[in-house]
């Protein structure tokens, strides 16, 4: 008993001896993590054995076993070839990513700071509430929503021609100038309110104090944001940034899939449709196969970069 | 000189400049919702000539009728609720029993069995290895497939795990004292005080069931038995976007159903479940964004 005293942070004990009698006592937990494990391996750890399928010409009748090997040249057919048109896929999923990245980051702390400024909770709350709910409406809906708002009669359209700044309806979807922008402003609509409750968590847990002194030494409203709010949510700002550059290339298939058409193909489309159209629609799951390596190859090398220059900057990281 | 915080300039101002945003916000998120359902309200040619924001002009229940009658959509709507229903009851009870024991601190494989699920968050196999792996598992055409693959998920499994690391170490001490085996800590002693953060993450399980659209387009595209209402959804709104008139649509009207209505009115339907059970549940979403603070 004293000895397990000793240890009362769970995180601190090593793995026990397995003795028999060890086993025999949590043989609930052994079975149960047998199970799990089974269940583990085949829905998580088998379906990395198909990558196989990209350094062979796999066919679908002979499977991962009887196809034939080819070395490297899907990915060669996949980098090289420029009917392919991979490079632009790519191009479009990393910037696509970026720029959500950028103004969700930005407008989550912005709405975070402006909310907390509002001091009474009869406007704070209702706001707060209002402001999360598009983050749990499907993308099928947002899209769909968003589609009707920038359609030649909707409501963007009527106010641009109502007060003066086009004297023409703006058809959105017909030119690819405007198409990231519109994902962009997609994925701050659904998640800004969602988004910014953690950097309010943050804010909360800033010590009163800091305020209270800053106010005495003469700091403004606008001082005390700029000296003590937003380096209070640093730390919440960078493990944030850790965790969705490590998802950057992840986050590039619902709007873009839901709201490209042909005529903004060469900028909507991103390495997940390119994945779905030459895998799925084609059948050539090899080539499909290597741009979803590729795809992981970059998001983990990120995920590692990143963790190591916040470890060496002392900030906090993710494992 | 007195000089109170609220009476500077520059306080008034970043007043005003704050009011401006917060109702901008608001507008600009609550607008196109209301107007949505506003449409879905109206009678069908009579949207067409557009002006319609935040009251139907011509007020219409035919739309919902036609919806309603709508073969693939009642089918899909049975297949979301069943998908929705059982995959949060089987998910949570998988990952609240793997959480159980990998917080277990005599567990004997805690550090390897916990790396081995922490893995699975950032490494997968893409969508191609597991499409091939689902087919041999016989999951495509089929409505397992909605349920199976994702009952464990290891992030919803770390915030069980770190909610249960918060319990403290002597309840499970003295009941086994008392001769209680594992299975009874956990469902008489650990799962009772789990009771908020159990709430959290089927709440997220089942929101994350009822919006899924592209498992169904994935897996199930020729199994028009297993669809659901996203995809639905997804479905009548394509159509619509590539300007094309919905067949249902052109067969069950007399006219004063439009595409455009039709779309807004399935998508009032689809959104509806969120929207009624949203204030009441909203508080448990919050806590489970914020539970990784939690500490014994």
């Amino acid at each position: 008993m004293a000895k397990e005293k000793k240890n009362k942070n769970v995180d601190e004990i090593k793995d026990r001896k397995i003795t028999w009698k060890e086993i025999k006592r949590q043989k609930a937990l052994l079975i149960i993590s047998f199970f799990m494990l089974v269940y583990g391996i085949v829905f998580y750890y088998l379906p990395l054995a198909g990558w196989l399928m990209a350094f062979q010409k796999y066919k679908p009748k002979l499977g991962i076993f009887g196809s034939k090997f080819v070395g490297l040249e899907n990915f060669k057919f996949l980098f090289m070839n420029k009917s392919v048109a991979f490079w632009p896929v790519v191009r479009n999923t990393f910037f696509m990513g970026l720029l959500n990245l950028v103004t969700q980051t930005v407008m989550a702390v912005l709405f975070a700071i402006l909310l907390n400024e509002i001091k009474a909770n009869v406007i704070k709350k209702p706001i707060q509430t209002i402001s999360y709910l598009p983050h749990f409406l499907s993308w099928i809906i947002v899209t769909g929503i968003l589609h009707d708002a920038l359609s030649n009669s909707g409501i963007v359209n009527e106010l641009l021609i109502k007060f003066g700044i086009t004297d023409r309806v703006i058809d959105f979807f017909a030119h690819p100038e405007y198409f990231w922008g519109i994902v962009a402003f997609a994925h701050c609509w659904k998640e800004t309110g969602w988004n910014a409750i953690i950097y309010l968590a943050a804010i909360t847990a800033i010590d009163p104090c800091l305020y209270e002194a800053a106010s005495i030494d003469g700091a403004g409203r606008l001082q005390k944001i700029k000296y003590i709010t937003l380096p209070g949510i640093k730390p919440t700002f960078m493990i944030l940034l850790l965790i969705n550059i490590g998802n950057l290339l992840n986050a590039g298939f619902e709007v873009q899939y839901l709201l490209g058409n042909g005529l903004v193909k060469k900028v909507s489309d991103t390495i997940d449709i390119f994945v779905l159209k030459w895998g799925i629609s084609q059948n050539d799951f090899s080539l499909g196969t290597a741009a979803g390596i590729f795809k992981s190859v970059i998001s983990i090398t990120l995920i590692l970069i990143f963790n190591n220059i916040a470890k060496r900057n002392g900030d906090e990281r993710l494992f | 000189m007195r000089k109170h915080k609220h009476y500077t300039a520059e306080s008034i101002i970043f007043d005003i400049f704050i009011a401006i945003f917060m109702l901008a916000f608001i507008i600009i998120t609550v607008y196109p919702v209301i107007n949505t359902i506003a449409i879905s309200f109206n009678d069908g040619t009579d949207a067409v000539r557009g002006g319609i924001h935040l009251w139907p002009r011509k007020f219409s229940m035919r739309n919902f009728k036609t919806v309603l009658k709508m073969e693939d959509l009642l089918v899909g709507a049975k297949n979301s609720v069943l998908r929705t229903v059982l995959a949060t009851l089987s998910s949570l009870f998988a990952c609240a029993l793997l959480a159980f024991v990998l917080s277990r601190k005599r567990f004997l494989f805690k550090r390897g069995f916990s790396l081995f699920w922490v893995i699975t968050m950032y490494v997968n196999g893409g969508m191609i290895p597991t499409f091939v792996l689902y087919k041999s598992l016989g999951l495509t055409n089929s409505f397992w497939v909605y349920v199976v693959p994702g009952m464990v998920s290891a992030w919803n499994m770390l915030v069980l795990r770190t909610y249960m690391h918060g319990l403290p170490d002597s309840l499970e001490e003295s009941a086994q004292l008392d001769g209680a085996g594992y299975w009874t800590v956990f469902t008489k002693i650990i799962s009772p005080l789990c009771k908020p953060v159990y709430a959290t993450i089927a709440l997220f399980v089942a929101v994350y069931q009822w919006n899924s659209w592209f498992d169904s387009m994935l897996y199930n595209r020729l199994a028009d038995e297993h669809t659901t209402l996203q995809y639905e959804l997804m479905k009548l709104l394509s159509s619509v976007m590539q300007q094309s008139t919905s067949a249902e649509a052109a067969k069950n009207s007399a006219a004063t159903v439009t595409p455009v209505t039709i779309r807004a009115a399935a998508t009032v339907v689809t959104m509806l479940p969120i929207i009624c059970l949203y204030p009441f549940l909203q508080r448990y979403f919050v806590t489970g964004l914020t539970i990784g603070g939690v500490k014994e």
